[in-house]
C-alpha cells in the first residue's frame, strides 16, 4: 500500500472518527479504544449494532466517571466488509492512533486477516463474535460463543426431536468448514448419519440446485451455516420450494435477525443456539433492549454480537480497573486468576483463562410459524471447554494459532 | 426415481439457471453490448428496480403492477444517468468505467445511510407443486417464462420497429443516421433507459425471491458481464445462445458437484467460449465509433 494512497484514504476515513468524552470533565488522559467494525457492505446489516452497542457502553462509562478517572474514547473506522480494509485500519489503530485495544472483526475471514498484525505490534484486541472456535492466542480475547457452546447443545436436542439424518448447508470459507466439522463429529458421536454436506461460495443468492439435493437426500433436519446477506435468500427459496424441513443454525437469527426481515413462514422451524437476541425475556435483557432503542430508535434489531460488544466494553473497565494499568500482561495477569466475570444482559459470563474465550448462557430459540422466537430450552453456564481440553493454555504459552478438531494443538 | 422426475428435476434447474442469466444480463446486453458502454452500475440498477417493487407492493399494489413500477423507476433514473453522465462519455468508453463504477458506489452507500442496511420482504407468490420426490416453487416457472419473453420482446423491438432500426443505425453510424433525420441523441438517451429499465425489471423480478441489501446488485453483476461478454454485441442471438451454454454447463456442474463448481464450471465454459469464439468479445470492444 503507498503512502499516497493511505493519506488519500485518511480524509475519508477522518469522517468516520468519534471522539468520546473528550469533554473537559476529564482531566486524565483518555483510554482508546479503536473500533473497527464493517458499517457498510455485505455485513453491515448484522454489525452496524455491534459500533451502537459499543457507543452506548461508552457514553454511560464516561458520564458515571469513565474508567478508573480516565475518559474512554472511541477511534472508529468503518472496514466496509473488506478484510484488506481490517488489515489497514488496525496497522492504523495500532501505530498512529496508539489505542489502548481494539474492538474488531465480524466473519472469520476478517480475523484472520487482522490477527497477525496484532501478533506483530503485541497488541489487545477484543473479536466480539461467535466464530468456529479454535483461536489460541494470548493477543486475542473472544466474548462470541463458540461450537462447544453452540453445537454441542443444538445438534443433539434437535437428532432427539427430529431424527438422525442430518444435511449441512454452509458457507464456504474458514467459518462454514471448521462448523461443518464440528456438526459432523458432533452427529457421529450420537450415532446420526449425514446425507449432504454442501459448501456454498460467499455471495451465491441462488439455491435452486441445493434445495433439489437437500430434497434428495431426504434429511431429518438441515443445519444452515450461511453468511452474508446474498446467502440468506436461501430461506426464502426453500419455503418457496416447499421444503418444509427443520433448520438449524449457530449464525441466523442472533446475527443477521431473518424472522425480521423476511415473510413469514420462510424461516418456521429454525432452531439456534444463541448467547443473546433481543427476544430474551429476563428483566436484565429488557432494560438493555430499552437502553438501545431509546439510544437508536432505527435500530432495526438488538443481535447477539450487540450484546457482546456492550459487554466487552465493561469487561475491559473491569479489567483496567482491577489492574490499575492498560497494559496487556497487567490485564492478562487479572484474567488468569479466573474470576473476571459480569452480569451481562445475557446472564452471567465469565473469561476463561486458558482460553481467553467466555462462558456463557445459551438459549435455544425456536422461530414459529408466524416469527415469533419462544426458547424451549437454556443451557447456563456453558464453558469454553474445548481450547483449554484439547492443551491450549495461554498461561503458559502462547501458540497464537488456531486449532481445528481435526488440527489440535500438539501436546508435547 | 423414474425418468421423468430425473428429466424434469434437470430441465427446471436449467431453466432456472436460464433464467437468471437472462435476465442478469438483458439490461446489461443493451448497454454494453450494444452500445458499448461498460457500465459498472448494472447490479444498482437491478437493485434499484428490486427496492421500488417491493416498496410498491408494501404500499398495496399489486406485485406486477410493482414490478413494473419498478422497471419504469429504474428506466427513468437511467435516463437522468445518461442525460448527466453517460453522454459526455459516448467518446471516452474506458472512462465510463470509472464514472459508472463510481455511480454505483454513490448508490450502494446512498441506499444504505437513507435506507438502513435492509428491507423487509415480500414473500415469494404462487406456492409450490410436488414432482416425483422434489417440490418446486411455481414462481421459479414464472422467471423463466419472463425471461424468454424478455428475449423475443428485445428481438421484436430492435427488428421490427421503427425505434429499433433507428437504435441500431444510431449505434452503428451516427453521423450517417443524423444526416437522414434521426434525432441521435434521443435515441442514445432512450436506449440506455431501455437497459436500465431492463434492469429494472429484473430487480422487480427477483425481488419476491431475495434478501433487499443494498449490496444485492453485486450477486447478478458477474452473470451478467459473463454472458454479454460470451454473448457479444448482438442482443437477442447473443444473449440467448450465451444463456442457454453457461445455463446447461453452470447446472449440470451444480447438479453435479454443489455450487462451487457451478461458478467453476461457468467461468470455465467462459474461458473456452472467448478463446474459440474472440469475436463474441472483440465485435464491440474494438468498433469504431466515428
Amino acid at each position: 500500500m503507498s503512502g499516497k494512497f493511505v493519506r488519500g484514504l485518511r480524509a475519508v476515513a477522518l469522517t468516520g472518527t468519534v471522539l468520546l468524552g473528550a469533554g473537559s470533565a476529564f482531566a486524565a488522559d483518555p483510554i482508546k479504544l479503536g473500533v473497527l467494525e464493517d458499517q457498510s457492505g455485505d455485513f453491515a446489516a448484522a454489525t452496524l449494532g455491534k459500533v451502537h452497542a459499543i457507543q452506548i457502553a461508552a457514553d454511560e462509562i464516561n458520564k458515571a466517571g469513565g474508567i478508573d478517572g480516565r475518559p474512554l474514547e472511541l477511534v472508529i473506522y468503518d472496514t466496509q466488509s473488506d478484510n484488506t480494509r481490517y488489515q489497514e485500519f488496525m496497522r492504523r489503530v495500532l501505530q498512529r492512533d496508539k489505542v489502548d485495544a481494539v474492538f474488531a472483526g465480524f466473519s472469520s475471514a476478517s480475523r484472520e486477516a487482522y490477527r497477525p498484525i496484532v501478533n506483530q505490534f503485541d497488541g489487545l484486541a477484543f473479536y466480539n463474535n461467535q466464530y468456529e472456535g479454535g483461536v489460541c492466542d494470548a493477543n486475542m480475547i473472544v466474548t462470541g460463543a463458540v461450537p462447544e457452546q453452540q453445537f454441542s447443545t443444538l445438534i443433539p436436542y434437535m437428532m432427539e426431536t427430529y431424527g438422525k439424518k442430518v444435511y449441512t448447508l454452509a458457507a464456504d470459507y474458514n467459518f462454514g468448514q471448521i462448523s461443518a466439522e464440528w456438526v459432523r463429529n458432533i452427529v457421529k458421536e450420537n450415532g446420526g448419519e449425514m446425507v449432504g454436506e454442501e459448501f456454498i461460495p460467499l455471495g451465491v443468492s441462488q439455491f435452486s440446485q441445493s434445495i433439489q439435493n437437500i430434497q434428495k437426500a431426504k434429511p431429518d433436519f438441515v443445519v444452515t451455516l450461511l453468511v452474508g446477506t446474498p446467502q440468506a435468500s436461501y430461506y426464502e427459496q426453500a419455503a418457496a420450494a416447499n421444503v418444509n424441513l427443520p433448520m438449524a443454525s449457530s449464525v441466523n437469527v442472533g446475527q443477521g435477525y431473518e424472522h425480521k426481515r423476511f415473510k413469514p413462514p420462510s424461516l418456521k422451524d429454525m432452531y439456534v443456539t444463541t448467547n443473546y437476541i433481543e427476544e430474551v425475556d429476563t428483566p436484565a435483557s429488557k432494560a438493555f433492549v430499552a437502553k438501545f432503542k431509546a439510544a437508536y430508535p432505527d435500530e432495526p434489531y438488538v443481535n447477539q454480537e450487540a450484546e457482546n460488544s456492550y459487554l466487552a466494553v465493561y469487561l475491559y473497565k473491569q479489567m483496567v480497573e482491577r489492574a490499575k494499568s492498560t497494559k496487556r500482561d497487567d490485564l492478562r495477569a487479572e484474567i488468569a486468576k479466573g474470576d473476571v466475570c459480569m452480569d451481562a444482559p445475557e446472564g452471567k459470563v465469565c473469561l476463561d483463562p486458558k482460553s481467553q474465550h467466555m462462558s456463557h448462557t445459551i438459549y435455544l430459540a425456536k422461530v414459529g410459524a408466524d416469527h415469533s422466537i419462544t426458547f424451549p430450552k437454556v443451557w447456563e453456564d456453558i464453558k469454553p471447554y474445548w481450547l483449554g481440553e484439547a492443551g491450549c493454555d495461554l498461561t503458559k504459552s502462547d501458540p497464537s494459532e488456531q486449532y481445528t478438531p481435526s488440527n489440535p494443538p500438539s501436546k508435547s | 426415481m423414474d425418468a421423468i422426475t430425473v428429466a424434469f428435476a434437470a430441465l427446471y434447474q436449467f431453466g432456472d439457471a436460464f433464467a437468471f442469466l437472462v435476465l442478469s444480463a438483458c439490461g446489461l446486453a443493451v448497454i454494453f453490448g450494444m452500445m458499448g458502454v461498460i457500465n459498472l452500475a448494472h447490479g444498482e440498477f437491478i437493485m434499484c428496480g428490486a427496492y421500488v417493487t417491493v416498496s410498491g407492493a408494501n404500499a398495496g399494489l399489486p406485485l406486477p403492477l410493482a414490478i413494473l413500477l419498478g422497471a419504469l423507476v429504474s428506466a427513468a433514473v437511467g435516463a437522468l444517468v445518461e442525460r448527466l453522465v453517460v453522454r459526455h462519455l459516448y467518446e471516452r468508453p474506458l472512462d465510463t468505467i470509472v464514472a459508472t463504477w463510481g455511480l454505483s458506489l454513490i448508490a450502494t452507500q446512498g441506499t444504505l445511510i437513507v435506507l438502513g442496511s435492509t428491507m423487509g420482504g415480500i414473500g415469494t407468490p404462487l406456492g409450490s407443486f410436488q414432482i416425483g420426490g422434489y417440490s418446486y416453487s411455481v414462481y421459479r416457472l414464472v422467471l423463466f417464462v419472463m425471461a424468454i419473453a424478455v428475449l423475443a420482446g428485445l428481438y421484436a423491438l430492435f427488428n421490427w420497429t421503427r425505434f429499433g432500426v433507428m437504435a441500431r443505425a444510431t449505434i452503428q453510424v451516427p453521423h450517417m443516421a443524423a444526416a437522414l433525420g434521426v434525432d441521435t441523441r434521443s435515441v442514445y438517451s432512450l436506449t440506455f433507459a431501455l437497459g436500465a429499465g431492463l434492469a429494472g425489471l429484473t430487480g422487480g423480478l427477483y425481488a419476491p425471491t431475495m434478501t433487499l441489501v443494498p449490496t444485492m446488485g453485486t450477486t447478478f453483476i458477474m452473470e451478467a458481464f459473463v454472458t454479454v461478454v460470451v454473448g457479444g454485441a448482438d442482443v437477442f442471438l447473443g444473449t440467448a445462445p450465451a444463456a442457454v451454454i453457461l445455463a446447461i454447463v453452470k447446472s449440470a456442474m451444480t447438479s453435479w458437484q454443489g455450487q462451487l463448481f457451478g461458478q467453476i464450471g461457468l467461468l470455465l465454459a467462459v474461458i473456452v467460449v472467448i478463446r474459440v469464439l474472440p469475436k463474441g468479445i472483440s465485435g464491440f470492444l474494438l468498433r469504431e465509433r466515428t
